[in-house]
C-alpha cells in the first residue's frame, strides 16, 4: 500500500487521528518528513496535512511568549521581537529550509538536528501537547523529549516560554565547520539571569552532546549565585562535561566534542551580554 | 492508490495536475507538468537544484508536498526569462561565468531571486547567506557571488533605494 493523505482543519481534529492510528506521520515542514519519503524509509501509513492557522500563530508582545508549533524559522527571524532567539533559528539549515522547517518538528529531528529545540530547553519552554481530542496539557520540554525517545507520539500544538528579562542573559552558540550553514558539531544555549552581576537560576542546555538535547545541570549549579568573571567561568568549564555522552558521526568524533566543549562553553560565558 | 488533483499557478499560468498523495511538488513539476528547469540533485535538502519560489518564498521543491501546494503561485527558472530577454541575473551569471556543467545554476538563480525580491541592495555576506542552501560542485561559488552582485548592480535605482 503507498502512502495516502488526509487534510485535518482543526488541530483537535488532528490529534483524534494521530491517536487512533499509530501508522499516521504528521507532516509539519516536511523537511524530515519528505525526505523520509523521497529515500523510501517512509513508504506506507498516511500522510497528515494540518491546516489550522492557529498552528501558525505567534503571540510575542507580553513577557509570555506562546508560539504555533508550525512557527518556521523564517517567521521567528522576522519577528524583531523574538531577537534574542534569532542565533538559534539562524542556525537552523539554509534559507529555503529555514522557510519551510517549523520550531515543533525541530523537538522530533534526530542528532546532531534540534538546534533550536536546545534554545528551548535553556528557557524552560513548556510544550502543549494535544494527545486527542480534548484540551492542550502543558508539558515541561525535557519531560517531553524523553517521551519522545520512548517513541511516544503526540501532537505538539504550541510552545511557551517566559522571555528573558534583560536580552544579553540568553545566548546561543553552533559549533560547525561549514559555514554559514552545516551540521553541528555542537551546540549552547545559556539562559543567564542576572548576568550583569550574580546569576539565579541559569538553565544551560547542548546539543549533539548525548542522544537527545539535554540540560547541564553540572555547569547550571556551578553558575549558581556566581557573577561572570574569570572564577565562575571556570568553575563553568570545570562542569561543562557533566553528563555528556556525545556520538562519532561524520562531522565530529566523541572525543573532539568533548575536547571542545569546554572551550566554547566559556567563550559563549565570556561574551559581553 | 487514488491520485489527488492540484491546481496552482506555474511562472504566471494555470495549471492542474494528478499527483500521488505523497508525490514532492519536484516530482509534478518535472514529470507532470513537463518544467524540466528545477533539477533532481539529492531528493534530500541538501543540494539546492530543485529551490522554487513558492508565493515569493524561497522553498525546495523536493521536500515540499504537491498537495499542499494548492492554489499557490510557484516561480521556477523556466520563468525568469521575459520571452527572448533573459533576466539581469541570467545576463550576471553568463558575464560572470558563474555556470560551469549548470546543474546547480537554476537552484542558484532561484535562491539569487528570492535575495533581490527583498533586497535589491546586498551585500558580500547578504549573498553568501542566500545561497548557503545550495551546492556547487564547478565553480568554487566566486564567479556566482560576483554574478549575484553585478545583477544587483544592474537593477533600476529606485529599487535599490
Ligand atoms: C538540508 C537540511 C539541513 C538541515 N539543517 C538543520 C540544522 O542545521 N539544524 C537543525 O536543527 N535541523 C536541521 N535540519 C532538520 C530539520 O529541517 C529541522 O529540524 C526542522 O525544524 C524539522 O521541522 P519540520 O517542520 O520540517 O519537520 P517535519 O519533517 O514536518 O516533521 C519531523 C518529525 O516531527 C514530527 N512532527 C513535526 N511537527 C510535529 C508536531 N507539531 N507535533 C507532533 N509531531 C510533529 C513529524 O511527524 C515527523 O516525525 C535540516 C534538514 C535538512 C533537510
Ligand atoms: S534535489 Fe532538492 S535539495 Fe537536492
Ligand atoms: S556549475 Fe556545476 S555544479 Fe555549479
Amino acid at each position: 500500500m503507498p502512502l495516502a493523505l488526509r487534510v485535518a482543519q482543526s488541530l483537535s481534529e488532528a490529534a483524534g487521528i494521530l491517536a487512533a492510528d499509530p501508522r499516521v506521520t504528521l507532516l509539519s515542514g516536511g523537511t524530515l518528513v519528505m525526505r523520509d519519503v523521497n529515500e523510501g524509509r517512509l513508504t506506507d501509513g498516511t500522510l497528515l496535512r494540518v491546516t489550522d492557522p492557529a498552528w501558525r500563530q505567534m503571540q510575542v508582545s507580553g513577557s509570555r511568549i506562546e508560539l504555533g508549533a508550525a512557527v518556521t524559522m523564517a517567521a521567528i527571524l522576522a519577528n524583531r521581537e523574538l531577537a534574542f532567539l534569532h542565533a538559534a533559528a539562524r542556525a537552523v539549515g539554509g534559507p529555503a529550509i529555514r522557510n519551510m522547517a517549523t520550531i515543533g518538528g525541530n523537538l522530533f529531528a534526530g542528532t546532531p538536528y534540534g538546534d533550536f529545540a536546545v534554545a528551548l530547553l535553556a528557557l524552560d519552554a513548556q510544550v502543549m501537547v494535544l494527545a486527542g481530542y480534548g484540551s492542550a496539557r502543558a508539558v515541561p520540554l525535557e519531560e517531553f523529549l524523553a517521551g519522545r525517545a520512548r517513541g511516544e507520539s503526540r501532537l505538539v500544538a504550541g510552545i511557551q516560554f517566559n522571555r528573558p528579562v534583560a536580552p544579553g542573559d540568553f545566548r546561543f552558540l553552533k559549533v560547525s565547520r561549514v559555514k554559514p550553514k552545516g551540521l553541528s558539531v555542537l551546540s549552547i544555549a545559556a539562559h543567564l539571569p542576572g548576568s550583569g552581576s550574580r546569576i539565579g537560576q541559569a538553565r544551560v542546555a547542548y546539543g549533539a552532546m548525548a542522544p537527545l538535547p539535554f540540560r547541564a545541570r553540572g555547569v547550571e549549579r556551578a553558575l549558581e549565585g556566581k557573577a561572570l568573571d574569570a572564577a565562575g567561568i571556570a568553575a563553568a568549564r570545570a562542569a561543562a562535561l557533566e553528563g555528556v555522552q556525545p556520538v562519532t558521526d561524520a562531522i565530529a568524533s566523541d572525543w573532539y566534542r568533548r575536547e571542545v566543549l569546554p572551550v566554547h562553553l566559556g567563550r559563549l560565558l565570556a561574551e559581553r551580554g | 492508490m487514488a491520485k489527488v488533483p492540484v491546481q496552482f499557478r506555474l511562472n504566471g499560468s494555470d495549471r492542474a495536475a494528478f499527483a500521488d498523495p505523497a508525490d514532492n511538488l519536484l516530482t509534478v513539476l518535472r514529470r507532470g507538468l513537463n518544467d524540466f528547469g528545477p533539477k533532481y540533485g539529492c531528493g534530500q535538502g541538501t543540494c539546492g537544484t530543485c529551490s522554487v519560489l513558492i508565493d515569493g518564498e524561497l522553498r525546495l521543491a523536493c521536500l515540499t508536498l504537491a498537495a499542499s501546494c494548492e492554489g499557490a503561485s510557484i516561480e521556477t527558472v523556466s520563468g525568469m526569462a521575459d520571452g527572448p530577454s533573459l533576466h539581469p541575473l541570467q545576463n550576471a551569471f553568463m558575464e560572470h561565468f558563474a555556470a560551469q556543467c549548470g546543474f546547480c545554476t537554476p537552484g542558484m538563480l532561484t535562491a539569487a531571486k528570492a535575495l533581490l525580491d527583498r533586497n535589491p541592495n546586498p551585500g558580500r555576506e547578504d549573498v553568501i547567506d542566500a545561497i548557503a542552501g545550495n551546492i556547487c560542485r564547478c565553480t568554487g561559488y566566486e564567479p556566482i557571488i560576483q554574478a549575484i552582485l553585478a545583477a544587483a548592480r544592474t537593477l533600476p535605482a529606485q529599487r535599490r533605494s
